[in-house]
């Protein structure tokens, strides 16, 4: 395996748990709901992930138990700020806090364990292509989820009726609503698929990126997935974009550090933050299109009048 | 669906004892109603009075407390604007319910069900609007709209779906006279096809002119079903408000104006958001002594004109707008006001006063700057007693109605705080005052006693200028009217020269003596 084919196999499975979580948190955003709450919901993922796949020995079975811990996680935040309607800022905020605490307290007992990876994708003869054979048909089959999970969510906002109808709901919940349009029903759905999503990027985490369950291991991922869909304006390509940029700075600078170019290692650590802010503001420049696509009922709460 | 023509006279809708209440008031209250296949059918009533209530129950977004509906002789229960749809009811609202950020195929097709392409919705779209005279492009972005533009977008969506009645509520309070006729000449069309139409308006002589029946609320109660043409728009207007209403009386400008108090000379501004007007090159001067209305269809550029004048937007140069001649473009809002202009924007709560705040607050928050030492006490203590008494002059002379002594702005009903506001301005004695839309959901007696009062400001020798979309109240209180259309101002027009149709070509966009091309175009 080649130096270039390396880093870039570093690339993608630094990029891919961003993208994951970002594609999710864009479906919520566009139904109009601000979930802060993405680390809490991945940190619980990987705790999750990282355990069923121990304890029954398949880390498929772990990659779904993220999946369906996160969604439930997530429609805790759905009853209270789409029933309860309590302040959607607060409410992720205090999702992401008790997701690192409880996931904390749930691990205790998985920490130094060794765990069991999901093993990367091998078609004969294709995978062993050189180069590309790694590449593009030998890696984990999450990576090939995300791209996915990009692609039809693009497709299903801009072109099926039910993302229409999504959209609707984020950009204008009073008037989808004289429609006749479910607005709390579509957002629960969205903040449950978002948080899925969440799910599936933390146990990535802990069962395919780092194998182990370590106590706050998202470190801050969930927060630049965020910020990813801010910076993005709410498109699905340019969340991905976005995600990749962030992992080759991220494996660049590693490398930067190892070489020793006499650049101080905090200034480095902080260059995949500093470049995927500056590249997505560059990207976001029409501010016509960033106004079309940013949902104008975003973190609003409702509440129809009956 | 099946459309039936039924016989002119046979019920459609029949409504009996519809009632709901709000926390103590009751907003409707035990309202019969009956609508007939192929009629139009006026809803009167003032602000307040119980019509959108009534409709929104109609059409399932709020739910009555007690009564019944039926529908072609059948009890229903409309538990949703979906299923008022499926019976066969459509809306087109007033305040309108499409989404900006979409296109107006993508509009439409949000409200058809099924997975219809959106190409293929487009089409409909674009060969149904044509034949009822209501042309659009499917493929712009609503945002971009103008309002009359975005009504005909509402307006195709509801037929689409084949309604038999069709609920319009307000619809031509945001037209031009001219794009009002094109509207009317559709709806006797759909008349004629033996639909059904729920108008709601508190224009008199239109639906004299339209309807065939009318229903009048008060108070949230039934007070008169009549024959509209039988009556006079002075008779209708005694049923809705319950008493005659006075017109203002304006007493003739002085023959020589005094000198000018507010100049505008070449304003410009760029759009702020992409979906605000640029403002091109506007010139304007007002005397003492005079009151110019602005005319123009809403969102021609009357906020952000009114933003630039008041201060809450500065200019690159203090010369393009002047107060009692001296430049103040750069100058923000206490500036001007301490030169003696007053201002008071379009929104009551929010803009205009701070909702959650007393009215003695409010009165503080917009003269603070202007009566500090009657005010404020050293070291900015807030002088309790004089405040008060200034807010207890205020609600005397304004007649303002209120539950408390000194209640909470958004504590009032929005003609009595709109009353309250105006009178803070007033009270000061400006001698410039700049109005966005002064009676806007203001009932008439309300709006009568604001109308004289601009009327009276003016002739004490201060210059008003006033921006509306109320035709009839411009030509009621000003001496000229100059109109504003996609962010330019036409040169006033003295008030003896305008007619309704002059303004009215003006407000659609035409230049004065292309009116005959524009009329084609539009």
């Amino acid at each position: 395996m080649g130096v270039i084919e390396a880093i870039l196999l570093t690339i993608a499975t630094a990029a891919t748990p961003l993208l994951i979580a970002a594609i999710g948190e864009l479906v919520v955003e566009r139904s109009g709901v601000l979930n802060l709450g993405v680390e809490g919901m991945m940190i619980m993922g990987a705790v999750t992930g990282f355990g069923v796949a121990l304890l029954t020995g398949s880390p498929w079975l772990g990659m779904l138990g993220g999946i369906v811990v996160g969604a439930l996680f997530s429609l805790l935040f759905g009853f209270l700020t789409l029933t309860l309607v309590t302040n959607q800022v607060a409410t992720g905020l205090a999702l992401t806090l008790l997701g690192l605490g409880l996931s904390g307290m749930l691990g205790e007992s998985f920490v130094g364990q060794p765990g069991i990876r999901l093993p990367n994708l091998h078609i004969p003869v294709l995978s062993d292509l050189p180069f590309v054979g790694g590449l593009i048909f030998g890696q984990d089959p999450i990576f090939y989820v995300s791209i996915a999970l990009t692609a039809g969510v693009a497709w299903f906002l801009f072109y099926t009726h039910a993302g229409l109808t999504l959209r609707s709901v984020g950009d204008n919940h009073a008037s989808a609503h004289a429609l006749g349009i479910n607005v709390i029903g579509i957002r629960y759905l969205a903040v449950m698929f978002g948080g899925a999503c969440a799910g599936l990027a933390g146990a990535y985490l802990s069962v395919v990126y780092t194998p182990q369950w370590v106590e706050n291991m998202t470190a801050g991922r969930g927060w630049i997935a965020l910020a990813l869909v801010v910076f993005a304006s709410w498109r699905p390509w340019r969340v991905l974009a976005g995600a990749y940029l962030f992992g080759a700075v991220t494996i660049g600078q590693l490398h930067a550090q190892a070489l020793g170019l006499g650049i101080p290692s905090q200034l480095l650590s902080s260059l995949p933050y500093l470049a995927t802010v500056v590249v997505l503001v560059l990207i976001s420049q029409n501010k016509r299109l960033t106004m079309v696509n940013t949902p104008a009922s975003l973190g609003r709460p409702f509440v129809p009048d009956r | 669906m099946e459309t039936t023509h039924g016989p002119s006279g046979a019920g459609l809708l029949e409504v009996r004892g519809l009632t709901k209440i709000f926390g103590t008031l009751k907003a409707c209250d035990n309202i019969d109603l009956d609508i007939a296949a192929g009629e139009i059918h006026a809803l009167l009533g003032e602000n307040g009075a119980g019509k959108s209530t009534l409709v929104k129950m109609l059409f399932g977004s709020l739910e009555p407390y007690s009564g019944t509906i039926s529908w072609k002789g059948q009890a229903v229960r409309i538990a949703s604007p979906g299923a008022a749809r499926r019976l066969g009811i459509g809306m087109v609202f007033q305040h309108f319910s499409l989404f900006d950020s979409l296109t107006a195929a993508e509009n439409i097709a949000l409200s058809l069900a099924d997975d219809t392409p959106i190409l293929e919705i487009a089409e409909k779209a674009r060969s149904l609007s044509k034949t009822y005279g209501l042309p659009l492009d499917p493929f712009s972005l609503v945002g971009d709209l103008s309002v009359g533009e975005r009504q005909r977008i509402e307006i195709t969506r509801c037929l689409l779906q084949e309604p038999q009645l069709i609920i319009l509520d307000e619809p031509t309070s945001v037209l031009t006279p001219q794009e009002a006729d094109k509207l009317f000449e559709t709806l006797e069309r759909l008349r004629a096809e033996g639909k059904s139409i729920l108008y709601i308006s508190h224009r008199l002589e239109e639906v004299k002119r339209m309807c065939d029946r009318a229903t009048v609320l008060r108070h949230g109660k039934v007070v008169a079903h009549c024959d509209p043409r039988q009556e006079t728009a002075a008779s209708l207007a005694r049923m809705m408000v319950g008493n005659d209403v006075a017109g203002a009386t304006r007493p003739a400008a002085p023959a020589a104006l005094g000198e000018e108090l507010l100049g505008i000379c070449g304003l410009s501004r760029k759009p702020a958001t992409p979906f605000s007007i640029p403002l091109n090159n506007i010139w304007l001067s007002l005397r003492a002594g005079e009151v110019l209305g602005i005319a123009g269809v809403a969102g021609n550029g009357q906020g952000e004109f009114f933003e630039a004048v008041s201060g809450e937007v500065l200019q690159d140069s203090a010369d393009v707008i002047r107060i009692r001649g001296k430049g103040v473009g750069k100058t923000g809002i206490s500036g001007r006001r301490l030169l003696g202009a007053a201002f008071v924007p379009e929104e009551r709560l929010g803009h205009g006063a701070a909702p959650r705040m007393r009215l003695s607050e409010n009165l503080l928050l917009s003269r603070h700057a202007t009566d500090r030492k009657v005010f404020l006490g050293t070291a900015g203590v807030i002088a309790k007693a004089a405040i008060g008494a200034a807010t207890q002059r205020i609600i005397e002379v304004m007649d303002v109605r209120k539950s408390a002594p000194d209640p909470e702005a958004a504590a009032l009903s929005g003609g009595n705080l709109q009353k309250f506001i105006i009178g803070r301005e007033l009270d000061r004695q400006p001698s410039v005052l700049v109005v966005n839309q002064p009676t806007w959901g203001v009932d008439a007696g309300a709006a009568a006693r604001i109308r004289q009062a601009l009327i009276e400001l003016a002739r004490a020798g201060a210059a008003v200028l006033v921006i509306s979309q109320d035709l009839d109240e411009l030509f009621e209180i000003s001496d000229a009217i100059a109109v504003m259309h996609s962010g330019a101002l036409s040169k006033p027009m003295p008030i003896a020269e305008a007619t309704l149709e002059k303004i009215g070509l003006l407000m659609g966009g035409a230049e004065p003596g292309h009116a005959h091309h524009s009329r084609e175009v539009a």
